[in-house]
């Protein structure tokens, strides 16, 4: 039951100004511009990008300056804010193969086209704390090199042989669903799951993905390659009768190649995980990559012995917002709900007690 | 018929890089280069400015069918310049400033009298796109691993 009762505004509009207060810190330093938190704290901007669902570094950064830092805050408010907004359409599809490639590392082969491109990683960094980061000392400017041949895609090198599954495809004729304008149904196709793990949370994915590894589902993973850049994105104008561009966003993109004994449909071959992420993350790319994999279970006739490979466990749980929404809903007044449970287990403890008082005196009360 | 077919072809060609291209003009870019035009026409705004969201969609393992990716924020435009061409500008992001140049520079475009001052505009921010996508590209190439083989030590 719900009742209705007042009281608190003032309480209320005292903590956000306390909030506002907090945010903003010793005024004695400078307040944090939304310029600096886009071009510094990068990417903490692209995961809420990622996992709010919208491509906006300046309203990623506001969402992260605004939420003191708290990720999943900021990735709530601005998943909040698209909601105000009209959509105008659907993109042509991005095409990750015309990618102009700032980093593209493949664990499969060592000598490929365009090589291996280590780009801005943190990869054999020594994760020790760097103490002349606390200054403001000079950086180098980076190091330039005459580009070499364009880089190929590791998918279509194994392609030529056979050995590799094609790029996915769905039934004949078939529309690809959108979490924003539907319900969630299960079974999910591909297309929606894919859609829901590159909005799902860093951490769960990553979770999933590392308990497939242990042993949870086993898919014999290798980096087939991961990609990071700049892909165009188009847009059909009706008004023309031709596409135009919009401008470019950075994705990072990861193609995980899954050894597979064969089926009775299929026979051995490497089988794929698809992950495409906004923004500049390895670590949510591979992640979903391999959760992607992971649920392909139905197309392979593999048994669903983990938690990796229920779709409806997996996509139910991986969006931050709708979790942190249901847990922290927890903490808000539950007093009436909570009465009518004390209530109840006052009543219990006195039929309890009355039993086994009821028991040293005979059977007589036991029967009530 | 195929001549005029073939034309028609190289105008959208021409027109869809231009709009490319003014989608990712700066605001200063455009502003100057209006500044710079003379008679200009009067601008009557025809939808917009407004902003919005797209979404994006990817392909399944790449070059598969596609799927929802993720929106992003869209601005556009459109105007009717005095002379009677209608010109539609949409880009990334939330600048709606930005779009509405966009759409009068792609206006000012189909104009004769104005053409080459537009193009004088795309070829300057193609040139600076260039050189920034040049320049990425030296900086990724320089993080190249050049693999050597070790020499194995007999016994």
């Amino acid at each position: 039951m719900y009742v209705a009762v007042k009281g608190g505004e003032t309480a209320i509009a005292n903590a956000h100004r306390l909030l506002a207060d907090r945010r903003r810190g010793d005024r004695s330093l400078p307040a944090i511009t939304i310029e600096q938190v886009v071009e510094q704290l990068g990417l903490a901007v692209d995961r809420v990008m990622a996992e709010a669902s919208l491509y906006d570094r300046a309203l990623a950064a506001l969402a992260v300056r605004q939420a003191r830092g708290d990720m999943i805050e900021a990735i709530f408010i601005l998943r909040a804010y698209r909601t105000t907004l009209p959509r105008f359409g659907y993109s042509e599809p991005v095409d990750t193969a015309r990618m102009k490639v700032e980093r593209r590392v493949s664990a499969t082969y060592k000598d490929l086209p365009g090589g291996q491109l280590l780009g801005p990683t943190f990869d054999y960094t020594h994760r020790l704390l760097d103490p002349s980061l606390i200054g403001e000392e000079a950086v180098d400017e980076p190091t330039l090199k005459e580009p070499g041949e364009p880089v190929m895609r590791v998918s279509d090198i194994l392609d030529g042989e056979g050995l590799i599954e094609g790029d996915g495809q769905m039934p004949e004729g078939h529309v690809a669903g959108d979490l924003t304008r539907e319900p969630m149904e299960f079974p999910m196709a591909r297309d929606l799951r894919l859609q829901a793990l590159a909005r799902g949370d860093e951490g769960f994915l990553l979770a999933l993905a590392y308990s497939t590894q242990r042993g949870y589902g086993r898919t014999h993973p290798f980096v087939g390659e991961v990609r990071i850049g700049e892909v165009e994105v188009e847009l059909e104008l009706p008004e023309l009768g031709f596409a135009v561009s919009l401008g470019a966003i950075r994705v990072t993109e990861c193609q995980m190649v899954n050894q597979f004994k064969g089926s009775a449909k299929q026979p051995p071959q490497f089988t794929r995980g698809y992950g495409l992420v906004f923004g500049q993350s390895e670590r949510k790319a591979m992640s979903m990559s391999l959760v992607d994999r992971a649920l392909r279970t139905d197309e392979f006739d593999e048994d669903i012995v983990a938690p990796a490979e229920d779709q409806e466990f997996v996509i139910s749980h991986a969006d931050n917002v709708q979790a942190t929404g249901f847990v922290e809903h927890l903490k808000l007044p539950h007093y009436v709900d909570f009465q009518a449970e004390l209530d109840l287990v006052r009543r219990m403890r006195r039929e309890h007690d009355a039993a086994r008082a009821g028991g040293k005196d005979g059977m007589k009360e036991a029967a009530e | 018929m195929d001549a005029a077919k073939t034309s028609d072809d190289e105008s959208v060609a021409q027109r869809r890089e231009g709009m490319r291209l003014l989608a990712r003009a700066t605001l200063g870019e455009l502003s100057t280069a209006w500044d710079a035009i003379a008679d200009k026409p009067e601008v009557a705004p025809v939808r917009g400015p407004e902003t919005g969201l797209v979404m994006v969609r990817g392909k399944i393992g790449g070059g598969g069918d596609a799927f929802n990716l993720g929106e992003a924020t869209v601005s556009r435009a459109t105007v009717r310049l005095s002379t009677g061409e209608v010109g539609h500008g949409q880009l990334l992001g939330t600048d709606k400033a930005r779009a509405r140049f966009a759409a009068i520079f792609d206006a000012l475009f189909q104009n004769g009298a104005h053409r080459a001052s537009v193009e004088a505009l795309h070829e300057q921010v193609a040139a600076r796109l260039d050189a920034e996508d040049r320049r990425k590209a030296e900086e990724t190439a320089a993080t190249r691993v050049d693999f050597f083989t070790m020499v194995r030590g007999e016994d």
